[in-house]
């Protein structure tokens, strides 16, 4: 239910650059409500990506991550016309999964 | 022992002043905005109003591409750049954001008063946010060229001069206090003078904009209306002839202005 993703990655040289932008609430579960109950912490835990189908990167995430977290990378000899695609998952279960052409 | 630490932390600040001297507050700033320039997440509230607008929604279940935004039905390349402007439909001067609701009102039969009178950032005031967040980033980098050939327009720009040096509230202020003359600042903003030309993408040609503090997406509407609130006046309202008239204004006084919305702000 989430929403999508904006990918984009972009060859030069031996390398593509990736930059990734994500929807996310990222509710540290540090703040409180008006009512001066705890939100419960909500955010990103675990994020893939993927080169042609090969996982390239995974990281684990915590609650210290921005709110539509952005996230750049470099993936080694990924190529114009390749398919890099990335998924996340969160505390709560929710998964995302967008994919990109490598331009 | 809290406040020993905050006076050693303060030591600390001075002491490390000189070593950045060289370069000022408002240059770090513009390098943290330099950085945080590539990963705008105005680019997410950009691709849900794209999508919103292509979307059948509301009671009459239909979408909003017949919308007409002062240059004709769909037309959405350029619209933004020549708004707030005189309506003929409405009788009405109407900003981006109060036209697309009297689009969502007519097209998709959703009730406009209620959508007015919801707080900012609730309900289907997301789904406004975002539509004028994608209708504005249409018009990046094209300049500002309000209309001012209808007499309603003129009499907004003259209104919306008003409203803008009109000083009152518990601190007897005006938007002209900050706004008015060069060097002012809140907190490490610096003010831009809104009374004549800022320059690109300074002022009116700044919004909608990704608020990086607070995670959130504001329209014009939004800013406008808080700009009150600090100034301890109570909220103009979402669309009112006020706001209207204050966006007529610097619009106006922006004219070859290039646009860079949606931008990102601290």
């Amino acid at each position: 239910m989430a929403d999508p993703m904006r990918i984009r990655a972009q060859a030069s040289g031996d390398k593509a650059t990736v930059r990734v932008l994500m929807s996310h609430e990222m509710e540290s579960g540090q703040r409180r409500d008006a009512n001066g109950k705890l939100v419960p912490a909500w955010h990103i835990a675990e994020v893939t990506a993927e080169h042609n189908g090969k996982v390239v990167m995974t990281a684990e995430w915590g609650p210290a991550v921005a709110k539509n977290p952005y996230l750049q990378f470099s993936v080694k000899g990924a190529k114009a016309g390749d398919k890099i695609a990335i998924s996340w998952k969160d505390n709560r279960g929710d998964t995302r999964r967008d994919e990109a052409t490598v331009s | 022992m809290k406040r020993i630490l905050t006076l050693g932390a303060l030591c600390l600040g001075v002491l490390s002043l000189p070593a950045w001297s060289q370069k000022t507050a408002s240059q770090g700033i513009d390098e943290y905005r330099a950085m945080l320039q590539d990963g705008n997440p105005a680019d997410l509230f950009e691709a849900k109003g794209e999508d919103l607008w292509k979307q059948r929604r509301g009671p009459k279940n239909a979408t909003l591409e017949q919308c007409d935004l002062g240059k004709g039905p769909g037309v959405v390349k350029g619209v933004f750049v020549e708004l707030p402007r005189y309506f003929a439909d409405t009788r009405r001067v109407q900003d981006l954001e109060s036209r697309l609701l009297t689009c969502m009102v007519t097209l998709q039969g959703f009730n406009g008063e209620e959508i007015a009178k919801t707080p900012f950032g609730r309900g289907e005031q997301n789904t406004l946010t975002a539509l004028a967040t994608w209708i504005a980033a249409e018009s990046k980098n094209m300049r500002f060229n309000l209309p001012q050939g209808h007499q309603e327009e003129r009499t907004f720009y003259e209104l919306g001069k008003r409203m803008f040096f009109m000083r009152g509230g518990t601190h007897d202020f005006s938007c002209a206090s900050c706004h008015g003359e060069e060097g002012k600042r809140i907190r490490l903003q610096d003010l831009p003078i809104l009374t004549k030309n800022p320059g690109d993408g300074v002022g009116f040609a700044a919004w909608p904009a990704y608020r990086v503090s607070n995670g959130q997406m504001w329209g014009m509407q939004q800013r406008l209306n808080d700009c009150y609130r600090q100034q301890r006046f109570p909220y103009p309202g979402f669309g009112s002839d006020a706001t209207v008239a204050l966006s007529v204004y610097l619009g106006v006084n922006a004219k070859g202005a290039a646009s860079v919305a949606p931008a990102i702000k601290r």
